[in-house]
């Protein structure tokens, strides 16, 4: 069953919010990413809070005019609208008073959305217009959506997506570094405005198929996920694109294959499962990745410290450094060293001598900065410049 | 207004509200001071799942196990944020994001699965809570409130609302000048020796309790706005905290008041039959305070821009 929801095999509707979802969280998860780098990943959450009102005065505007008030394009308008008077009183409150960004955010999120409460509940006892389902856009409902519903959604994604495509270098160079740009003759508050305009676009778009309470998850699950796997902008974005989509098409899918697994929820989940594949197993970033680099450091330095403490003919008591010198061959079971260790420690001390001599002449200074008591003389100097430290050491003599 | 239906339909939903307000408005402040103010956000959004488990594992609907299990979440929730900070070196508002969207997703699935048919547990509600139907029934008059008897039948949720608000009025009196020198100046308060790990921990446990006894009377909107707009607008009127922690309580107890009063009988005198939800109402009238503060605050203008007259 979800093998066959996968491929697209269980039926039109099903097909449609798959896509559709899909589309929705590449192009979220690209957007993400920038707003993430700058720091600013909970303004989305503001963002789709304030919706709420918009929705609900849509439905009475339209109700007003005599329709019956569920036409999804206007209900996006409307949320679009009031998402846009949050935004402006999030980014209000930061500039013009002492509050910081984080206090506007939850302001301007909880008032907006109690208005938006207060909205819902004039609504039900309005006569006129079928409220029957403004609820559902709170977490989202993809039961029942209509052809319409989704080539909306679909085309939003779409757009969004090729106009994050199309703004990327400005965008990142706002995210990383806003002085910079302003400096060079740029127009940051045009371009921040963008970044949040496309994230507004996500919200509006994701209202339908996640809701506006977990539509911020698709804006930063992916990207934070996307972060671990590489450290260039181009790639974190391609990357969360990628995460989101799968996402998306792997949420909707499931969510269609049983009637109580909330399309919604699903979708975050599958987003949560993937950020923490990604914690955990990339390349680089990832806790693994760090837990193997820390170990193999570690191992170096007990070597290191075993093989000098060998030449110089000091006792080795410490567990780790004898077990991992006998693996290494430099020492017998027994505790004795071996030829090839003594060969070793040798070498080991010579080259922390030359190190040493190295770190006390000040011509030598751009080379002394890399001595981090590991890393071999060879790698940092050429032969005929260690042949020429090796002359001033000889007088010590070499052991 | 003020006859015995006043006593029996408004006041309890009132003092709820106050008390609620008033919990959530306290550690606000110091929340507020030290940038964390959508930890209220992040702990509103993850009692959900708690509540939903605590049901699953008791099968009722019972305040005590649905508060635990609320609080556990939060701790949970408080937890799993700083792990991913610290092990994926995150910004902590990225870190907040993942964390509270996905246990919410996940106690909305929880949900979904379980059979609640039968018990009024629903998203709605957690979110908007229900504080018209919190009445006393007992009631008839003024008089009532000094009759044993009748007192008997109040809401249970008025004395354990009163007694979370009275908690975390002690916590904050007897924590003040520890809470203000590390809220302030944390590097200060390590080096004259506060123990300003515990007391960053204990300011949020302490937030969780409010918001989950707070959540379950009143839902979570009223929390997270609580949390945040009265002690953001006393910001703007002063410079002195004992001044700011006093104005974020006379706005608190403004906007639970008159939020609830406009919610019930507003569109009454608007000339429409039905009342508009009181939480909602409470967090619109908190946010034209803040908004008021904004534009009228004495000491609203940001750090380093000319001081005014």
């Amino acid at each position: 069953m979800l093998w066959e929801a996968m491929f697209l095999q269980l039926g039109y509707n099903a097909t449609l919010v798959t896509i559709g979802a899909a589309l929705l969280g590449m192009a979220a998860g690209a957007t993400g990413v920038f707003l993430f780098l700058g720091k600013r990943a909970l303004v989305s959450d503001a963002i789709s809070h304030a919706t709420l009102p918009g929705v609900g005065l849509a439905f009475i505007v339209m109700v007003a005019l005599g329709g019956d008030g569920r036409a999804l394009l206007g209900l996006l308008l409307g949320s679009a609208l009031s998402a846009g008077v949050g935004l402006l009183c999030v980014s209000w409150l930061t500039r013009a008073t002492r509050l910081s960004e984080d206090a506007a955010i939850g302001a301007v999120l909880s008032v907006f959305f109690g208005f938006g409460i207060v909205l819902l509940t004039v609504i039900q006892s309005m006569t006129a217009g079928r409220q029957a389902g403004l609820e559902t856009f709170l977490l989202g409902s993809t039961a029942g959506m209509l052809w319409d519903d989704a080539v909306v959604i679909a085309l939003g994604g779409a757009v969004v997506l090729a106009l994050v495509m199309l703004l990327r270098r400005p965008m990142a160079a706002v995210a990383f570094d806003p002085e910079y740009v302003a400096a060079s003759g740029g127009d940051v508050r045009r371009i921040e405005l963008a970044m949040m305009g496309l994230a507004m676009a996500i919200t509006v778009v994701g209202l339908k198929v996640v809701g506006l309470i977990l539509i911020v998850a698709l804006l930063i699950i992916p990207a934070v996920a996307a972060r671990f796997w590489s450290e260039r902008v181009g790639r974190v974005v391609t990357s969360a694109g990628a995460l989101g989509g799968a996402s998306g098409w792997i949420g909707a899918a499931w969510s269609a294959t049983a009637p109580n697994l909330p399309t919604g929820p699903i979708i975050v989940l599958v987003a949560f499962a993937l950020f923490l594949v990604s914690l955990l197993l990339a390349p680089g970033r990832g806790v693994l990745a760090a837990a193997l680099r820390h170990r193999r450091f570690q191992r170096r330095v007990h070597l290191r410290q075993g093989l000098l403490a060998l030449a110089q003919g000091q006792p080795i008591y410490e567990g780790l450094t004898l077990r991992l010198m006998r693996a290494a061959g430099h020492l017998r079971p027994d505790g004795v060293a071996t030829e090839a260790g003594r060969a070793q420690a040798a070498r080991a001390l010579l080259d922390e001598r030359r190190w040493h001599l190295l770190r006390s002449d000040p011509r030598h200074e751009a080379a002394a900065a890399r001595y981090d008591g590991l890393t071999p003389l060879e790698r940092v100097l050429t032969p005929d410049q260690i042949a020429e430290l090796d002359r001033q050491l000889r007088p010590e003599g070499i052991t | 207004m003020m006859g015995e239906e006043f006593v029996a339909l408004s006041l309890p939903p009132m003092v709820i509200g106050t008390c609620a307000a008033v919990a959530c408005a306290l550690p606000g402040n110091f929340l507020l001071l030290r940038r964390q103010a959508l930890i209220g956000d992040a702990i509103s959004h993850v009692v959900l799942p708690g509540i939903v488990a605590a049901f699953l594992v008791t099968g009722v609907i019972a305040a005590l196990p649905m508060m635990l299990g609320a609080g556990v979440a939060a701790l949970v929730a408080v937890a799993l944020i700083e792990v991913i900070r610290r092990l994926g070196k995150i910004e902590p508002g990225a870190a907040m994001g993942v964390v509270f969207t996905a246990m919410f997703a996940g106690g909305v699935l929880l949900l979904e699965q379980s059979d609640t048919s039968d018990v009024h547990l629903d998203v709605q509600h957690a979110l908007y809570g229900n504080l018209e139907s919190l009445i006393w029934l007992d009631a008839f008059g003024w008089s009532s409130l000094f009759e044993w008897e009748a007192l008997k039948g109040l809401p249970p949720e008025l004395p354990r609302m009163l007694a979370t608000m009275l908690f975390v009025s002690a916590f904050t009196w007897v924590f003040w000048r520890p809470l203000k020198i590390s809220s302030f100046d944390e590097g200060f308060a390590r080096t004259v020796g506060l123990p300003t790990g515990a007391l960053g921990l204990s300011l949020v446990i302490v937030a969780a309790i409010a918001a989950v006894a707070a959540f379950d009377a009143v839902g979570s909107i009223i929390v997270i706005a609580m949390f945040i707009c009265p002690p953001a607008a006393a910001r703007l009127m002063t410079n002195r905290l004992e001044v700011q922690v006093a104005w974020s309580v006379v706005f608190a107890v403004i906007s639970a008041v008159l939020g609830y009063v406009l919610a019930g009988y507003g569109p009454l005198w608007l000339g429409f039959d039905d009342a508009v939800s009181a939480a909602g109402m409470i967090a619109t009238v908190s946010g034209v305070i803040l908004g008021l503060a904004a534009v009228f605050g004495p000491h609203r203008a940001p750090v380093g821009a000319a001081a005014e007259g």
